[in-house]
């Protein structure tokens, strides 16, 4: 069956050279469960949906219990299918690696947490977590800023989506040292996923009723590069009169998010941006113990939370917020058209978020995880 | 030509290359040499124009006069200046760099008591290494719908940044020095960036020496500001946390920026627009320069005239009574100035 599945993802890449990938490409955010190319497991008399669960470092396993719990205690139809893959605990192999793309390829959805880079590289330059994003080709990552209610912060009644290309850009892993002393790094642009990125976020504009999308760039300093990026952003907005199209330069960009976020609506641009503005973004609404994001790929989508940190200083303390895997789980559930649950679990977290009562450390409280999580069963029901 | 009368002690004159800029450089100009009279600093001004002239050999260079006197004299003072869209040549500030290596940046962000911000209490500086990075300006096209950027990172740039970096912690009496990064993601050449900050802060064992992720800095730094201190890192990087830090403490308008080179150059900026749409209407707002000139006051260790002048700026805007309308207010550039140099003469 792998042999299979590599045979039809090979199939897959080769077509998305060409002119085909305009069908692939406005498959994606639409995506449905059920891929004829590819086998199935038997249909279970039960009816839950399977999904893939990785943990990963840091404080990942502790989230997930609470995910876990919460999902059991709301009676959702979900199995999860862990894996642990691990960089730093000594847990990743090649073997493990193409287990887990097995299991996610078969299952379509999956949850994770962050396998942390360590800096020190042992052969190979990219990480496993840039290889799980490129061999899945997971192309779209969407982080979701929104202010919670009965939560303020510096800047209230935020709503904004940050779209960023995480495939290629500055994490391209191409480097190398030309002279001792010297070193090279490459960032490659392309045509073809500048224009993927794009029209996924005019598409995901126009989905969900957006009024504009705004591309971030320093075309003016890399001519070429992020010239290209913006040059098939301003062709792609031309497909979609409805939608308002500017851009920015990206250092205009942060300062403006600081002092005036609110001209902001959807926001799409090249993978280090995506990067610094995600977690600029998080820290504007609280951190990045509250903000969901996933990853789309033109079948798959992996559920995360917005800004992607280890956290490993929260290890076994019991003081991570569980809210940010919470609303991803929630969002998760929509996905996967089980929109009840859906809104039962995201409804629950924002209750006890809005009563103020329980609350972890990083947003001014004095809860512990197992609390809070205690907390949102509690309000699951009513 | 300024003449000081009555100079007090034996302060020696200082040359000071001054560059108007276009815009409203010129009046904000005037109105920090202005701010300077009132406060006696011993400083004698020599203005230059730099606009872009054809050398021999067909290179694009500044005038030679202009050269010769910053030569001389290593400090200079420059407002905003203009880039023409297809004058065929490179932008002026890229030329000044190639120019006179001003191989960092230097920006300090400090809150502006009464002019307010969401932030408060912000003190921080960043240095970014100004010649190399992501800006190295070498990218070509491989194949048609494939561009290559280079990010270049050397030894001796990283080494020289990060011992300015330490320096100025020092000279400037800072506690702490961080490092950004992304190192997990481009493992070589920034771990190339930190192993020379690591082993530079041998050297410096007292001052703090941390690293942090770019991502993770981003995130504390809309949160809490007030835990940085010193913040040194690479070209890319530095071009936008500077900016996010002149937006917490208000914006370009208020935010004074240093460059230094190689030969002991210095050239201190206002790094705001030329604002075509009100030059010459005595509406500008002068603190950006006036703060870069009171940085300037501190690298050539006029402390007590650069504490005077800084004082009398931010008691103005504190009080209110005379801002420009980009701080809030209606009043014209002239009478901002009159008062800071009021105040300023009552401080002595």
């Amino acid at each position: 069956m792998a042999v299979a599945l590599k045979r039809s993802l090979a199939v897959l890449v080769k077509s998305l050279g060409g002119p085909k990938w305009w069908q692939q490409a406005s498959r994606s955010v639409s995506i449905s469960a059920s891929l004829s190319r590819v086998e199935s497991p038997p249909a279970r008399a039960d009816a839950t949906f399977k999904v893939t669960m990785l943990p990963g470092d840091g404080v990942g396993p502790e989230l997930m219990t609470a995910v876990k719990d919460v999902f059991k205690a709301g009676d959702v139809p979900v199995e999860f299918d862990e894996f642990h893959l691990s960089e730093v605990q000594n847990m990743a192999s090649e073997d493990k690696l193409e287990e887990l793309l097995s299991s996610m390829k078969n299952n379509k959805v999956a949850i994770k947490g962050k396998i942390h880079t360590p800096m020190e590289f042992k052969g190979e330059l990219a990480s496993y977590e840039m290889r799980l994003r490129r061999k899945l080709d997971l192309f779209a990552n969407v982080v979701h800023v929104n202010s919670l209610p009965g939560y303020s912060t510096r800047h209230n009644n935020l709503d904004l989506v940050i779209i960023r290309e995480q495939t290629e850009g500055e994490y391209s892993s191409l480097e190398h040292e030309s002279v001792p002393g010297v070193i090279e790094c490459l960032k490659i642009i392309t045509r073809a996923k500048s224009r993927r990125i794009a029209k996924f976020a005019f598409d995901y504009a126009t989905k969900k009723g957006r009024n504009k999308v705004t591309a971030v760039h320093k075309a003016n300093i890399m001519k070429l590069g992020d010239g290209l990026f913006l040059q098939c952003c301003a062709e792609v907005a031309q497909l979609y009169p409805k939608i308002k199209y500017e851009n920015i330069i990206i250092d205009n960009c942060c300062m403006q998010l600081v002092q005036n976020p609110y001209q902001f609506d959807v926001l799409v641009m090249p993978n280090l941006y995506g990067n610094i503005i995600d977690n600029l973004a998080a820290g504007l609404v609280g951190g990045a113990g509250v903000v969901p994001g996933e990853s789309y790929s033109a079948e798959y989508a992996v559920f995360e939370t917005g800004a992607r940190h280890p956290f490993a200083q929260a290890v076994g303390r019991n003081i991570a917020n569980p809210t940010a895997m919470l609303l991803s789980a929630a969002n998760m559930l929509r996905h996967l058209n089980l929109e009840y649950h859906s809104h039962m679990v995201s409804d629950a977290v924002k209750r006890v978020i809005k009563q103020g009562k329980v609350r972890t450390g990083d947003l001014g409280g004095y809860a512990t995880s197992d609390e809070f999580t205690q907390a949102v069963i509690a309000n699951l029901a009513v | 030509m300024l003449s000081n009368m009555n100079m007090p002690r034996l302060a020696q004159m200082q040359t000071v290359t001054l560059i108007p800029g276009d815009g409203i450089g010129p009046e904000i100009s005037s109105a920090v040499v202005k701010i300077f009279q009132a406060a006696n600093a011993p400083v004698s001004w020599e203005e230059r124009n730099v606009t872009a002239i054809k050398g021999p050999g067909g290179r694009w260079m500044i005038p030679p006069d202009a050269k010769e006197s910053m030569d001389r004299s290593k400090i200079g003072l420059k407002g905003p200046l203009k880039t023409p869209i297809a004058a065929g040549h490179p932008s002026m500030n890229l030329l000044l760099r190639k120019t006179f290596d001003l191989y960092a940046n230097v920006r300090p962000c400090i809150s502006i008591e009464g002019y307010k911000t969401p932030y408060t209490d912000v003190d921080l500086v960043t240095i970014r290494e100004n010649t190399e990075g992501e800006y190295s300006g070498i990218e070509h096209q491989i194949v048609d719908g494939v561009v290559q950027s280079i990010k270049l990172i050397t030894e001796n740039a990283s080494r020289r940044i990060a011992e300015y970096a330490f320096e100025y912690a020092r000279n400037n009496q800072r506690s702490s020095v961080t490092a950004v990064h992304k190192a997990n993601i481009m493992r070589m050449s920034d771990g190339l960036f930190l192993r020379k900050c690591r082993e530079v802060a041998e050297s410096y064992k007292d001052i703090k020496f941390t690293e942090m992720y770019l991502d993770t800095v981003c995130l504390n730094m809309v949160q809490d500001p007030t835990q940085f201190d010193v913040l040194v890192m690479p070209n890319l990087y530095g071009d936008i946390l500077s900016d996010l830090c002149a937006g917490l403490i208000g914006g370009l308008g208020v935010t004074p920026s240093g460059n230094i080179g190689a030969n002991g150059v210095a050239i201190f900026e206002s790094v705001h627009g030329t604002a075509p749409d009100i030059a010459g209407l005595d509406l500008a707002n002068p603190t950006a320069l006036l703060l870069s000139g009171v940085m300037m006051l501190r690298h050539m260790g006029l402390h007590d005239h650069a504490h005077k002048i800084q004082k009398a700026c931010f008691d103005t805007i504190r009080e209110k009574k005379v801002l420009t309308k980009d701080l809030g207010g209606n009043s014209k550039c002239s009478e901002f100035t009159a008062d800071i140099c009021r105040r300023v003469q009552d401080l002595d």
